[in-house]
């Protein structure tokens, strides 16, 4: 009765493309659901058109993310962040335009369950954690395992999983907490609990909504630090107003407006652009 | 190292709940028994053929409130039409009974008297098989869980939640109740099925038969307690509650919300199903009336006097509940909705965690700045 949690991906290796156009790796066959990264690039939004009642979030969107990138997106408000990550995770699915994922899945025909299960991790805006679950169990829930309904039945946790909880406890510094309910735990600490939730998840492309949101300054600091540590091994699309984290992060900056990419480049770059400060209105 | 499941089950429980399920299991298996059987009428201990049917009937009752308990409590799917699957259950068993009568009914037919009454020759294609026991049973499980099990998967495909899904059951249970009502449907029409006289041979009213009937349903009762708690706090409950809580989180953490909720929703119905085919014997009559929106409403009722999301909480809210409408609809009848109506708001109002809660918070105040976090609170109380 359970959904098979992963689709092959819509095109088999013989039918892709760049299958044998030389430009892929020699020798390389994928297994069904298997992330190609052959070109470097982990993530591409072609034309991405949403609308919602006439008004276009998404107009002609295109965006590619590197493997084991850290890319910052600013934009002002109803410039289509989240929107975007909406299309991404497959929350909305997009009028026209494609996704993918790798060189070979299509994200628009997967759903949401699905997506995360081949990588793809999402941070809310709002920090969303199981209040009424202990910080132990939300990271115990989100741990990259089986998650059919037959599983869960069954399920108990092993020792190699009580490790990895227990690492990922100290690294978002949770572990005095382990045993709270999460609905008790300071907005920072929420923020991070739901990070350490989607390490749990050992996804490949971390989608992270105003991570910062809330955060005092030691904490936005030690994020920054944390994140910068994941890159390289993660690929990571950061989506945030606070213009001295994304100045910390480092990486290349996206501006989004009015549903599409206005400017990109380092952020002293994209600072100086006229059309940027325009939209910001000098900010 | 895994831990074999009969470990499990034993932890499922603390000591005290499970001296509690042992102290009433003796008194339904052993002490009823004698007490009905063998004490003479006029001894102070016996306990009338009354109060047997009674309880037996609010056993099969608190069995279906802990069905509810955990959609609602747990899942938080609120069904309005879970007397559809009680119904069901009864109806399926009904079937058997009735066949059970033989020769003995109005019209000394092989065929029921409402069939004999319809003119109708033969029986429907659906009463085939239905004179073996064992086919009933089978019919009882799987025909509610069928019904769930589609309505459910289409419902939640299309993310129906709260209120609207809620709407939709009482609209289900409705159509349904409809449809039973017609003569042409096979079941009775409204007067359902009833004079029974027999089941696997032995007579129905016997006094050995309704001590068993009602053996059975406290079986039931905590066989049905024993794996909603060892469910509750596995890792299936553990997502089961997150979903009630954040749904998109769980969608987003890589786990199908949809297959979650149809296990505990077809798991729910068959439960529910399962207290109505022990409930028809012990009443001697089925009718489309138990589909009615009001019964459904009922046993949410029973549910949130009792605390959601506690599994003992709806066992004492039936109990609480149906006492008070035996005593009400024979001392002031005409006063029983309103009290009912009250109570629920009350319940909503004051007691967001039914009795159990007020029970939980005076006892931590009694032990005065005692933790917080008590288990009313989490929700998942023994």
């Amino acid at each position: 009765m359970n959904a098979v949690a992963v689709q092959s991906p819509p095109l088999p290796a013989e039918d892709n493309p760049d299958w044998d156009s030389g430009t892929a790796e020699l020798g390389h066959v994928l297994k069904p659901g298997e992330l190609d990264l052959s070109h470097k690039v982990i993530l591409y939004l072609e034309d991405i058109t949403v609308s919602f009642d006439g008004f276009r979030a998404l107009n002609k969107l295109s965006l590619t993310i590197d493997a084991g990138e850290l890319r910052c997106i600013i934009g002002p408000n109803g410039a289509g962040k989240t929107t975007m990550m909406d299309v991404i995770t497959g929350k909305t699915r997009p009028d026209e335009g494609t996704v993918f994922f790798g060189q070979t899945i299509d994200l628009t025909r997967l759903s949401e369950p699905e997506i995360a299960h081949i990588g793809v991790g999402r941070k809310f805006q709002k920090p969303t954690i199981f209040e009424n679950h202990t910080v132990f169990e939300n990271l115990e829930l989100a741990m990259k395992t089986d998650k059919r309904v037959w599983r869960s039945l069954w399920a108990q946790l092993d020792a190699a999983a009580g490790d990895r909880i227990a690492e990922t406890l100290q690294l978002i510094r949770l572990a005095a907490h382990a045993d709270r309910l999460a609905g008790l735990l300071s907005h920072g600490q929420k923020q991070w609990l739901e990070i350490g939730m989607l390490l749990m998840q050992e996804p490949k492309l971390l989608l992270l909504d105003e991570p910062v949101a809330g955060m005092t300054d030691e904490e936005t600091e030690r994020t920054g630090e944390l994140f910068l540590s994941l890159a390289g091994k993660h690929s990571l699309v950061v989506v945030e107003h606070d213009m001295a984290f994304v100045k910390q992060l480092g990486g290349k900056v996206t501006v989004l407006h009015e549903g599409s990419v206005l400017a990109e480049g380092s952020l002293a770059e994209v600072q100086a652009d006229a059309r940027v400060i325009e939209v910001y209105l000098g900010r | 190292m895994r831990t074999p499941l009969l470990v499990r089950l034993g932890r499922s429980f603390d000591a005290r709940s499970w001296q509690l399920l042992g102290l009433f299991a003796a008194f339904a298996l052993i002490a009823v028994p004698i007490m009905h059987l063998l004490l003479p009428p006029e001894h102070p201990l016996h306990l009338s053929t009354w109060f047997i049917t009674l309880i037996g009937k609010i056993l099969c009752y608190a069995i279906v409130a802990v069905a509810m308990d955990l959609i609602w409590g747990y899942g938080g799917i609120l069904s309005l039409g879970h007397g559809l699957f009680f119904a069901l259950g009864g109806y399926a068993f009904g079937m058997y009974l009735m066949r059970q009568i033989g020769r003995d009914g109005s019209y000394q037919s092989d065929l029921p008297d409402f069939m004999v009454f319809l003119d109708w020759q033969e029986l429907p294609w659906f009463w085939v098989g239905s004179d073996s026991f064992v086919w009933a049973a089978l019919l009882v499980l799987v025909v509610p869980a069928l019904i769930a099990f589609v309505f459910g998967y289409f419902a939640f495909r299309s993310r129906i939640k709260g209120v609207y899904f809620s709407i939709i059951t009482q609209a289900l249970t409705y159509a349904a109740m409809l449809l039973f009502f017609r003569n042409e449907t096979g079941f009775g029409g409204n007067n359902g099925f009833t004079d029974f006289k027999r089941i696997l041979g032995y007579s129905i009213t016997a006094p050995e038969t309704r001590v068993v009937l009602f053996a059975l349903s406290a079986l039931a009762l905590i066989g049905t307690l024993l794996l909603a708690r060892t469910l509750v706090i596995s890792k299936y409950g553990r997502i089961l509650t997150a979903i009630r809580d954040a749904e998109s989180r769980v969608m987003f953490i890589g786990y199908h919300p949809l297959w979650y909720k149809l296990f505990v929703w077809t798991l729910s119905a068959m439960l529910c199903a399962l207290a109505g085919a022990l409930y028809v014997p012990q009443v001697g009559i089925i009718n489309p009336s138990e589909m009615s929106v009001a019964n459904s409403i009922e046993i949410a009722i029973w549910v949130a006097v009792g605390g959601r999301g506690t599994l003992i909480g709806p066992v004492i809210g039936a109990f609480i509940v149906n006492l008070a409408k035996s005593w009400f609809t024979v001392s002031f009848p005409e006063y029983w909705l309103f009290f009912l109506g009250t109570l629920f708001i009350v319940a909503t109002l004051y007691l967001p965690q039914g009795v159990v809660g007020l029970w939980f918070s005076l006892r931590a105040r009694l032990r005065r700045g005692g933790d917080k976090g008590a288990p009313a609170t989490r929700g998942v109380g023994a």
